[in-house]
């Protein structure tokens, strides 16, 4: 078993549903103290967004986050770099686009973020089929593997999906890119179909934007995933106090 | 060529040409393409949805369209140019074979909404077209820029009864037109196909729409024999994606012709490019150092694209295919050429084509060669655009 999962089963063994909010790396020259704030605040784990031209899953929020970040010269050897200046307990993950590994090299990605302290990857356009080659590699690195499971995945999928996951399984609550959402989604579903496959902890996310939406989530998974209201706020300048109270609000919500 | 290998067949099970192709893509949209494939396989082999598509190409779209030979071009050039018609082609271009298939298909697979991507418009006014004959409901996403260069276009898919979605993200052209009709994708796969307009993107979009396109080159191939030409030297087409392309060469994949895509000096995907993941596929993009993808520049909005279908990228990489830019200088005299000399107003993207040949006769095109040109579209679409460029009006 990878690191990871060691971890986020210990964390739903002791009770406690997880919160894993998302930040963009480089969106700030301070963003790093971003992601300590959100850790003191009480989050469970932190997912990395590397900023992608192209980011095909995502809304418009981080979309914008993305393109700023890059304007500001972001790219993964400065991510690593600046992963170095964060001290936190909690795991790390990442969260891109395959390209940018692709590009980079597979094995040197790989050697480079576990190196840094990553701890787990999110590929969202790298589907189960393609994902040979970068399972393979991350194996002899102790990098896991997360993959979504969507509403439109079928039963025989998500088993699979589930099974090939490692830290955590990621469950996508709706049909939709990242970003703001009012309707009440089909996590129970989503949720249902891994846990049949795998007793892997499984994290709700996609979607899920206020303490009371995180709520209901936390009822269905191990775990809620909160990306595009958080990059909002930073987008609109947020610091460290902000980020707190924000965390804070959705951890009183789940806990 | 010299190997026994046979070329422009049908991908691997993974929809992979050689190292290209595949299945990248959300989990959320993986259903979708699977179901898409085993339709599409169900379709294809299916005589009565052969005989239905050929009946609509036939009768609604204007198939056959014909081969001309370009007698004054030639006799300048000292080459002998045949130009495949899809300018005369329904909507104005090749575009229409691809969507009378896909919309047909998405019909028996029981969706009731089509939506596309377009770049120069041509591709979306195909889909409003095709969409309309049907009753299907269809919604059209175009970069900004491109709405504004082709603002004709977009009133022609209005009439047409369809949506056109201005995308304002990234570069406002057709790559973010792509981007947004993915994220639409993920929200409405359920009763909505997305009409992809080229041979990119996941599998089995790549196959498929080549598949849909052939029918230019099986065309081309019996016509040029009936005007005594029975392999050419050379089949030229432009390429942004590369359907046109695709369409023709499959045609004479597999013999001796010499197969030459033009692409935009701005968007060489294959001579700039390197191997990358964009948009569903494994292909030749155009990225930076850090594998961000770069923006395309081109003078028309079908060729502004950084990659290029992975199957042209198998092509280029199997040496069957060769794959030229041709800069935004010369293309406004080709298309000045073939519309004084010839009586034909092509598309400034097939004026590529017709600037790489002019450029090449006697040079890469010996005297004497006979030269198929996919001539992809006629250049209606340009003209406001042209005349600005011309005279600065
Ligand atoms: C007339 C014409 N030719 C060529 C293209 C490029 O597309 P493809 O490379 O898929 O043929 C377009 C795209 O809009 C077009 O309108």
């Amino acid at each position: 078993m990878k690191p990871l999962e060691t971890k986020l089963r210990a964390v739903r063994d002791s009770g406690r549903k997880a919160l894993v909010p998302y930040f963009m790396a480089g969106l700030t020259p301070d963003w790093t103290q971003h992601v300590e704030a959100a850790v003191h605040a009480g989050a469970d784990a932190v997912e990395i967004g590397i900023p992608f031209s192209d980011p095909m899953m995502d809304g418009v929020v981080i979309q914008e986050a993305a393109l700023t970040s890059l304007a500001r010269g972001t790219n993964l050897d400065s991510i690593c770099a600046d992963l170095a200046k964060i001290s936190v307990d909690v795991p790390l993950i990442t969260m891109t686009y395959f390209n940018i590994f692709h590009h980079y090299g597979l094995e040197r990605s790989i050697g480079k973020l576990t190196e840094s302290g990553i701890e787990g990857a999110i590929v969202p356009d790298l589907s189960l089929e393609e994902s040979g080659p970068w399972h393979e590699i991350s194996n002899s690195y102790d990098l896991a593997n997360i993959f979504l499971v969507a509403p439109s995945t079928n039963t025989e999928r998500a088993k699979l999906l589930a099974q090939a996951s490692e830290g955590f399984c990621y469950a996508s609550a709706r049909m939709a890119v990242t970003g703001k959402s009012s309707d009440e989604g089909d996590a129970a579903q989503v949720v249902a179909g891994i846990r049949a496959g795998s007793d892997i902890p499984t994290y709700v996310g996609i979607g899920i934007t206020t303490p009371k939406q995180a709520k209901d989530a936390s009822k269905i998974g191990d775990g809620v995933i909160v990306g595009s209201a958080l990059v909002q706020l930073l987008i609109d300048g947020a610091g460290p106090g902000k980020i707190e109270e924000f965390i804070t609000s959705f951890r009183l919500a789940i806990d | 060529m010299t190997d026994a290998k046979t070329f422009m067949q049908a991908p691997d099970e993974r929809g992979r040409f050689g190292e290209f192709g595949g299945r990248f893509v959300p989990e959320a949209l993986m259903p979708a393409c699977l179901e898409l494939e085993i339709a599409f396989k169900d379709a294809w082999s299916d005589p009565a949805f052969i005989e239905e598509y050929n009946t609509v190409l036939r009768q609604f779209a204007g198939r056959p369209t014909p081969v001309t030979p370009l007698l004054r071009l030639s006799e300048k050039l000292g080459i002998n140019v045949y130009a495949k018609r899809e300018d005369l082609a329904h909507t104005g271009s090749h575009k229409i074979n691809n969507v009378v298939g896909q919309t047909l298909l998405t019909k028996r697979m029981g969706k009731t909404r089509v939506i596309a991507e377009t770049g120069a418009g041509q591709h979306g006014v195909a889909t409003a077209t095709a969409a309309a004959r049907l009753g299907l409901e269809c919604t059209v996403y175009m970069g900004e820029v491109d709405t504004v260069r082709q603002s004709l276009n977009v009133f022609r898919m209005e009439l047409l009864g369809a949506t056109v979605v201005p995308v304002t993200s990234g570069s406002k052209t057709l790559k973010d037109a792509v981007n947004e009709a993915m994220r639409e994708w993920v929200t409405c796969v359920s009763d909505t196909h997305y009409c992809l307009g080229s041979v990119m993107g996941p599998h089995p979009f790549p196959w498929m729409v080549r598949e849909m396109q052939s029918i230019i080159g099986h065309e081309s191939s019996r016509q040029l024999i009936e005007l005594g030409v029975a392999t050419p030297d050379f089949v030229v087409a432009c390429v942004g994606g590369g359907s046109n392309a695709a369409g023709i060469f499959s045609g004479f994949a597999n013999t001796s012709a010499r197969l030459i895509g033009v692409e935009a000096a701005g968007g060489a995907a294959v001579k700039n490019g390197s191997p990358g993941v964009l948009h569903g596929m494994r292909s030749m993009l155009i990225q930076s150092e850090f594998g961000q993808i770069e923006e395309a520049h081109s003078i028309s909005a079908g060729l502004d694209y950084p990659g290029i279908g992975p199957e042209h990228a198998y092509l280029a990489d199997a040496g069957r295919a060769e794959y030229y830019p041709i800069g935004d200088e010369v293309v406004l005299d080709a298309l000045q050429l073939l519309s004084e000399l010839e009586g034909i107003i092509p598309a400034l993207e097939t004026a590529h084509a017709v600037a790489w040949i002019t450029r090449e006769a006697g040079k890469t095109i010996p005297k004497g060669s006979s030269v198929l040109l996919n001539l992809s579209g006629r250049g209606d679409k340009d003209v406001a655009q042209v005349r600005s460029l011309l005279r600065g009006e």
